[in-house]
């Protein structure tokens, strides 16, 4: 039979915002000890009450306007109980009843719109590492704010689940709310599946699939889960209701424990915090700071540049973000050198972090039109220009420092080449391109090349040699 | 408050008390004696008197402090044997700002442990005793504060009051035991029991001392995002009805996050507090409740009410009869909020981190249920059972949501008083302190204990117990005074004409 799949997605982004939470600690623990980001309320002593970070709420608002979404001018917080040592209260703090982001949706390349059904804050928990006899306990993740995007069950095939994950990932990038480290669990991805015969309006019972980390996994996973729940339906056979693991190494889900044992969560008013009141101008004052959304993006550079070079390059905020200080005219050029050179270069991804200056490559790009640079030495300055060691000297003067500044004076060429071809070893040569051999010309060139120190203007000294030999 | 001058040293200040706690210790006050931290902070204070510098206004002042306040000096426990062994890196907001104007604690008083009960029998400890017979019950939870007051021990004690902790101690032994509007005195660093419905505050001799403490220790706290703008603002010096209570009771509207950073910062640059309040309304209605005025109240504090009431009409008070029949679902609804905010808040204790820890931890069920098991007292588990059913699934809406709506209605209920009367006048407890023992096995006789001193931590509104005579037994009777959210400066005031 054929089967149409529903998949719902819940995606968990960590916010970057200084600190964390519920308390004024480092929220950055990013190569740091265990257990040092840690401040009495996450370590939750007695006595202690949880104090709302406003970054949290400006960075919940802009996530939320880049997936289209209202934002509630009334939102609240409310305990989630259960008892497991990474949860030090013996809660989590969430927006059970009243979010503070509402609906919404998201729009994937291909044209699809996905809606939001709504999104929350709340603090991430600890990380537990399991040894033989024992295991140690890391709080530093403790009350790292977290938004929780939770989706309609608008997605039904494992290309669009992907899309889907890999556009709210560009949109919380260029949003600037997550490192975007998907890695190291900065974004975090629950997808439940379930099928139904097509044209049945009933949904099917679903299997949820947790803890994803890459878009990869997403795809891969609900494509194993439609074959798995459908040769399950074909033998007329029923799909358990269950949380399922994902094994990356495998290729496959399995059951891990099912709905009958799920933990009652006794949601409860958290009293300790107020209500959140947003008035309409301060969610109009912090959703005007929204930088582009790759859709901005996509409309801005339509004619510009080349369909998949944007794509590519939207993977990247910090580039297109560059690309968009920079001169119109330069555009095209320098996203092709951000996609051809720079993201194949083996230090990409320490360069991202800190680009050069629009003037920098702005002035690199003129040089290249202006033809004061070969391609290969545009591409050369353009690498330096990345460089820690050569940073901040401009384009022209590295190009200078270099040597690789192309001789365009055609009066100097001439010189040049008349030097060269009154050479003896030239003699055959110049013959044989006068008796119709093209490919000698090549030749030619590069004797010129060398004699000028590769500084000549290649195409302006095949014109001479042509002008000069015919 | 007799403070440390040239003429009274802080040490011998501290000396005495601490000759006294010796004196009284079969009276099992205190968990723990802060002798030799209590005499170096009053040398250092001697010192500074010497050198001419200024001191604070508590300077050298002995003080007791509740078990359940977070401070550095000893184990803080709330009573409770799986908190044994804890001891604090941080202090409490309030135990700050007392020390700050020099106030040196001498000791930790005995509580029923996580502040439950009525009569501190429940303290891992061991009862303390009431101030004025041995073989009746300090009342609770704060009973050690309480008795540690009545005994002369100390001129002032810190208390919690979640559902009348302050006020029924204070009480049973005869001194004032001030419960502040919701909010008026931080809560940071003090076990949690109810978080919406537990308030900081003090016992005393005197409505002064009272006074005093509260402006010392009153005031918005960054730590704490309940807190409400100085007790001696603007608006609470000014006006008499204040900002109340909107919407449902157990969500009530506070400033938002923005707004409270804001004003707490401004309050930070107001300090010190002003001292010149005055009433622009002057008080001349009483209210008396008719249901707490009736055979179920014991007659010698009938009349001790009865008594009071002619005082009042003597000095030109109206004494007006007040219909309150919401408050009759006061004991219910807070019987169903607290234990469920108990249970979360009673959640962290799980021998991971702190405290005492069950050596029968083979893997972490275990940890969790024996530590679990054997750290908390009957009564913490009775409250942590109830909590745990009144939230769960299916059951939140019956009676969780239930309990929310009939504390709206509480709210209301004191708002609609107040437009009748300027303050309410009722006794604490319908008893004097009972004997020891006696309600100990019986849960729902010593809940309604509380039937008179619930329905303020509900609707949050300020509550003072005064001493008000005795029985023919010698036993202290109390009364308490009721006032609307944010008249707590005039209340303590009002109270100096029932003196």
């Amino acid at each position: 039979m054929k089967y149409l799949p529903t998949i719902g997605i819940e995606c968990h982004v960590q916010l970057c915002t200084k600190t964390k939470l519920f308390s004024e600690v480092d929220n950055d623990a990013r190569g740091k000890e265990p257990n040092s980001c840690v401040s009495p309320v996450c370590y939750a002593l007695p006595g202690m009450l949880p104090r709302l970070n406003g970054e949290a709420i400006k960075y919940a608002i802009l996530a939320g306007r880049a997936m289209n979404c209202k934002i509630n001018a009334t939102s609240r917080f409310d305990r989630k109980h259960y008892f497991y040592p990474d949860s030090p209260k013996g809660f989590q703090i969430t927006q059970f009843y009243e979010p503070i982001i509402g609906e919404g949706y998201v729009e994937l390349p291909s044209g699809v719109k996905i809606r939001i059904e709504h999104a929350h804050l709340e603090g991430d928990a600890g990380k537990l590492t399991h040894f033989d006899t024992y295991s140690l306990v890391d709080f530093n993740r403790v009350d790292t704010p977290l938004i929780e995007i939770v989706s309609m069950p608008d997605i039904h095939s494992a290309k669009d689940a992907h899309d889907y994950c890999k556009e709210l990932w560009r949109l919380m990038c260029f949003a600037g709310v997550t490192y975007g480290d998907l890695y190291n669990g900065n974004m975090r991805f629950d997808v439940n599946i379930s099928l139904a015969p097509e044209g049945s309006k009933v949904l099917g019972t679903r299997a949820e699939v947790k803890n994803l980390n890459s878009f990869r996994s997403v795809e891969r996973a609900v494509e194993y889960e439609i074959k798995r729940q459908s040769k399950l339906l074909d033998k007329g056979e029923k799909v358990v209701q269950e949380t399922r693991g994902w094994s990356d190494a495998s290729g496959e889900t399995t059951g891990q424990r099912s709905k009958e044992e799920a933990k009652d969560y006794r949601y409860m008013p958290e009293p300790d915090l107020p209500p959140i009141n947003l008035s309409t101008e301060f969610i109009e004052a912090e959703s005007a700071k929204l930088p582009l959304m790759p859709a901005d993006y996509r409309k801005k550079f339509d004619k510009t540049i080349a369909g998949d070079i944007l794509e590519v390059l939207l993977d990247y905020p910090s580039l297109m973000n560059k690309l968009n200080e920079i001169n119109e005219k330069y555009v095209k050029n320098l996203s092709n050198l951000f996609a051809s050179v720079l993201l194949a270069e083996e230090k990409s991804a320490e360069y991202l972090n800190d680009l050069p200056s629009a003037t920098d490559l702005n002035e690199l790009a003129e040089m290249n039109e202006k033809k004061e640079l070969s391609s290969t030495a545009t591409k050369e300055v353009f690498l330096r220009l990345f460089d820690p060691q050569m940073k901040g000297r401009g384009a022209k003067n590295i190009a200078k420092e270099l040597g690789l500044i192309q001789e365009n004076d055609l009066g100097a060429l001439e010189k040049i080449v008349d030097a060269v071809l009154a050479k003896p070893e030239t003699a055959k040569a110049q013959a044989d391109f006068k008796a119709g051999q093209e490919k000698v010309l090549g030749f030619l060139v590069g004797q010129v090349m060398k004699e000028s120190h590769g500084k000549a203007n290649p195409s302006s000294v095949q014109d001479i040699l042509r002008k000069k030999l015919t | 408050m007799k403070t440390a001058s040239k003429k009274v040293s802080a040490e011998e200040l501290v000396k005495d008390a601490l000759a006294k706690v010796k004196q009284f210790a079969d009276y099992n006050i205190f968990t723990f004696v802060n002798e030799e931290e209590a005499i170096r902070k009053a040398r250092e204070i001697d010192a500074r008197i010497k050198r001419g510098e200024k001191v604070g206004k508590l300077a050298g002042v002995p003080y007791a402090l509740k078990d359940n306040f977070l401070s550095p000096e000893g184990e803080t426990t709330a009573s409770a044997h799986i908190l044994s062994g804890f001891k604090s890196p941080v202090a409490a907001t309030a135990v700050a700002k007392l020390e700050a104007e020099g106030a040196i604690m001498i000791g930790r008083t005995n509580m029923d442990a996580f502040a439950h009960g009525s009569s501190t029998e429940n303290s891992y400890y061991g009862p303390t005793l009431n101030a004025h017979d041995r073989e009746r019950v300090a009342g609770g939870s704060s009973g050690g504060s309480a008795v540690a007051v009545a005994l002369d021990i100390v001129e002032f004690a810190t208390g919690t009051d979640t559902g009348g902790s302050i006020r029924q101690p204070a009480s049973f032994n005869g001194v004032y035991g001030f419960k502040p509007t919701y909010g008026c005195i931080s809560r940071y660093g003090v076990v949690a029991m109810a978080s919406s419905t537990d308030c900081i505050g003090f016992f005393t001799k005197t409505p002064d001392d009272m006074d005093l403490l509260m402006e010392i220790a009153s005031g918005q706290d960054p730590k704490d995002m309940t807190t409400l703008p100085d007790y001696y603002s603007d608006d609470a010096a000014n006006g008499r009805v204040l900002p109340e209570l909107s919407g449902s009771g157990a969500r009530r509207s506070r400033p938002s996050p923005r707004g409270s950073r804001a004003t707490s910062r401004a309050a930070a640059l107001r300090t010190p507090l002003r001292l010149d309040s005055s009433v622009t309304r002057p008080v001349r209605r009483i209210g008396v409740i008719k249901d707490f005025d009736n055979e179920s109240v014991d007659a010698e504090i009938r009349k001790a009410l009865h008594d009071k009431c002619e005082l009042l009409k003597s000095k030109g008070y109206e004494i007006v009869e007040l219909e309150m029949p919401a408050l009759k679902y006061g004991l219910a609804a807070y019987y169903i909020i607290v234990p469920a905010e108990v249970a979360s808040n009673l959640s962290r204790y799980d021998g991971v981190r702190y405290g005492f820890r069950s050596e029968k931890s083979e893997d972490l069920s275990a940890l969790y249920l024996n530590t679990r098991s054997e750290g908390f007292m009957p009564e913490n588990k009775r409250r942590i059972m109830i909590g745990n059913f009144v939230l769960s699934s299916g059951f939140y809406d019956a009676y969780f949501l239930k309990a929310a709506k009939a504390r709206t209605l509480i709210v209301k209920e004191y708002e609609k008083a107040f437009t009748k009367c300027d303050f309410i006048l009722t006794p604490v407890s319908p008893n004097p302190a009972f004997k020891l023992g006696e309600k100990v096995d019986d849960p729902v006789a010593m809940y309604l204990e509380d039937v008179m001193s619930v329905s303020l931590n509900l609707a949050g509104v300020p509550g003072l117990a005064i001493p008000a005579g005795e029985t023919k037994k010698g036993l202290p009777v109390g009364l308490q005074i009721v006032g609307p959210r944010r008249s707590d400066k005039q209340l303590i005031e009002f109270s100096k004409e029932l003196m």
